[in-house]
């Protein structure tokens, strides 16, 4: 083809295969994307309805599950819950653990949920917040109601009646948490509240709070004599001054994940806002280490096992929630698991299988510690983007 | 004749097809969507989707808001690349020059943090530095931090974390251009009466130039980006553009926003790397 070409059109042609080569880029881009020239994004709000799978539970005893890590109780021990499930159903469970951040794994999804394409997992469990926009977002498919009688019957009453799901048409809580305040007392006398946190100068600079918004601005709402489950904007703004004050004078020290474990036991930080969970462990190594119910209350916070769109395997994760709603198997996980029981009745079952763990607050919390926790209202798509970004703004991101 | 220079001219072609395609997909494609979601309707969502609004607003808006983090990003970057130029120099010099026969061994161990991970290396960081830590102490009890002082949550955690992580970007390109340089040309500036100082600065010096150049490149860009270093030594006080944009990526999921702060931060980047470049070519750098 270059046959016939004119002597010294070497450097037209090495343009010319730029062109082409930039030419094909765009072609494949263009290919990946289909949406020229500017790579318009569609809403990602689906039906849940039309985005569902023909269920091949009959044919197929398959599940696929993706978890957060130290959810399960050993799955190789044949009188674990999960052994059990397997032996008793016949469904071999393919269990990931594999969820460390809700919103890093929306981002691994929203391509292929947000275009109603499948993301071969039958189950996946998220915090509520995450849970919740997932749900706007059309992306959960409903259970099967007379296929999950135990979840009905025995969800303990605090988790019911979420906002974004109140008829739990779409998701069973997995387990449960509390986050409050805790302390070391080897360093500092009892703190008793958020405001103590924000103000008292022999904490300053020692001082952490939890880097998810919902948490730690659920307190501040409190603080500020404002309704988590219900505020207003100026309510919001209000809140964030009062922590962006706290911030700026060096009170607080950083926002973090879970590793506020680490600068609690090195005493870098001597109080912080903390996860019940994380407490129970540290207390192992270090008795000094306290947890508190704050003045202000308590966040009762869910993981929630939800379908998502395109699931084969729907009743099977069905008959997974079901089993996991038995009082007898819930109390043997919790054994396990030592988080925050959403079972009813597992308390009693707890009696045969490890008496020491029945009165213990952090895992069966009494009526009274119950009846001060507190929830986050759901947000809009626009309010997420607006309070995610100011929240980031003043914690650091 | 012609038929030569063709086939020559088509093999090179050829060579650079790899690289050109490699570009291609992972490098201009990213590129121009990035730009693209720079310009999107503010206004979208997950939800609703984006539209192509030509929205420039979205720059102002951003830079508005977040001039203090990215100048704080080039300040960082700027002291971090110093104190790795000051810290790598006098390092590759003794390798080129003074190691001996230890100098491979020096340089294996100059890339030796590479086969850890960077997350662990920051995070060992913040052992070394904690309030109860030796450091902490040593420097307490020699009055250069007051009793309440710390050094984590502070600039100079990040900044440390910043030059040790990115010192061997700037030790390797140093060392080779050092290495490369012939000793007789040293000796011929003591016989012309030199000092060592002034062979230095005259001879020594001028020669390692493109080590120097192309080693503060390859540290500052990546450091004035960097967010893992003040998430894990610092505070929100310190926070970075890269914070920035990692949070608006991911959390609030405001990709406009991201989008237009990453090609802010890409612009004036290459703004000064052309201008730092276009000086070092000259003398006038000195």
């Amino acid at each position: 083809m270059v046959r016939g070409r004119l002597p010294g059109a070497a450097g037209l042609s090495r343009r010319g295969l730029l062109k082409g080569a930039g030419a094909a880029a765009f072609g494949l881009g263009s290919l990946a994307a289909l949406d020229l020239p500017f790579f318009d994004v569609p809403g990602a709000q689906q039906n849940p309805l039309d985005c569902r799978a023909r269920d091949l539970s009959a044919s197929q005893k398959e599940l696929v599950i993706s978890n957060w890590p130290g959810y399960i109780d050993p799955m190789k021990k044949p009188t674990s819950t999960f052994s059990v499930f397997q032996d008793q159903t016949g469904i071999r469970v393919d269990y990931n653990d594999d969820i460390n951040d809700n919103s890093e794994f929306y981002g691994s999804v929203k391509n292929q949920l947000g275009s109603c394409q499948a993301i071969e997992i039958d189950m996946m469990v998220l915090t509520d917040w995450m849970a919740a926009r997932m749900i706007s977002l059309g992306w959960v498919q409903p259970l099967t109601a007379d296929r999950v009688p135990n979840l009905r019957q025995n969800l303990i009453k605090p988790l019911q009646g979420k906002q974004w799901d109140p008829q739990l048409q779409y998701h069973a809580p997995w387990q449960s948490g509390l986050t409050g305040i805790a302390y070391n007392a080897s360093k500092i006398g009892e703190v008793k509240s958020f405001t103590d946190l924000l103000d008292n100068p022999d904490y300053k600079g020692r001082v952490t709070l939890l880097s998810e918004m919902r948490d730690t601005m659920g307190f501040m709402l409190k603080v500020v004599g404002a309704d988590p489950s219900n505020f207003t904007e100026d309510e919001w703004a209000n809140a964030l001054d009062r922590l962006r004050g706290a911030v700026s004078s060096g009170q607080i020290r950083s926002f973090t994940g879970n590793n506020y474990t680490q600068d609690l036991a090195a005493g870098n930080i001597v109080a912080c806002e903390a996860w019940s969970g994380d407490v129970i462990q540290l207390q192992f190594a270090n008795p000094n280490i306290k947890f508190v119910t704050p003045e202000e209350g308590l966040s009762l916070w869910s993981d929630n096992m939800l379908v998502p769109n395109g699931a084969t395997h729907q009743a099977n994760a069905e008959k997974w929630i079901d089993y996991y709603y038995d009082p007898e198997v819930a109390a043997k996980l919790a054994a396990w698991v030592n988080y925050i029981c959403p079972v009813e009745g597992a308390q009693q079952a707890m009696e045969k299988i490890d008496p020491s763990l029945v009165d213990n607050a952090l895992i069966f919390p009494d009526d009274e510690t119950l009846s001060v926790t507190f929830d986050f209202m759901p947000l809009d798509d626009r309010q997420q983007i607006q309070y995610e970004g100011e929240w980031s703004d003043v914690s650091g991101g | 004749m012609s038929e030569t220079v063709r086939r020559r001219g088509r093999v090179g072609y050829l060579l650079l097809l790899p690289a050109l395609l490699w570009l291609g997909v992972f490098f201009v494609i990213p590129f121009y969507s990035l730009m693209a979601t720079s310009l999107y309707d503010p206004g979208g969502s997950d939800f609703r989707g984006y539209r192509m609004a030509w929205a420039w607003g979205n720059y102002s808006e951003v830079v508005h808001a977040y001039w203090p983090e990215l100048v704080r990003s080039l300040v960082y970057g700027a002291v971090a690349t110093l104190l790795c130029l000051v810290l790598g120099y006098v390092l590759a010099y003794a390798i080129a020059f003074k190691a001996g026969r230890w100098k491979n061994l020096m340089l294996v161990l100059v890339v030796a943090p590479f086969f850890t991970s960077f997350l662990i290396r920051t995070l060992s960081w913040k052992l070394i530095l904690a309030d109860d830590g030796f450091v902490v102490n040593t420097l307490q009890a020699a009055h250069l931090l007051g009793a309440d002082g710390r050094l984590l949550a502070t600039p100079v955690a990040v900044i440390a974390g910043l030059t040790y992580n990115f010192l061997p970007y700037m030790v390797l390109p140093l060392y080779a251009s050092l290495d490369k340089i012939d000793h007789l040309l040293i000796e011929a500036s003591g016989d012309l009466y030199a000092n060592p100082f002034v062979g230095f600065f005259k001879v020594t010096w001028p020669l390692s130039l493109p080590g120097v150049v192309s080693g503060t490149l390859l540290t500052f860009i990546p450091a004035a980006g960097d967010f893992i270093n003040v998430k894990l030594l610092g505070s929100p006080n310190q926070r970075m553009i890269g914070n920035v944009i990692e949070s608006q990526f991911t959390d609030a999921n405001n990709y406009p926003a991201a989008a237009a702060l990453s090609v802010v931060l890409m612009a004036i980047i290459v703004a000064i790397v052309l201008v730092y470049v276009r000086r070092a070519g000259t003398e006038e750098l000195l």
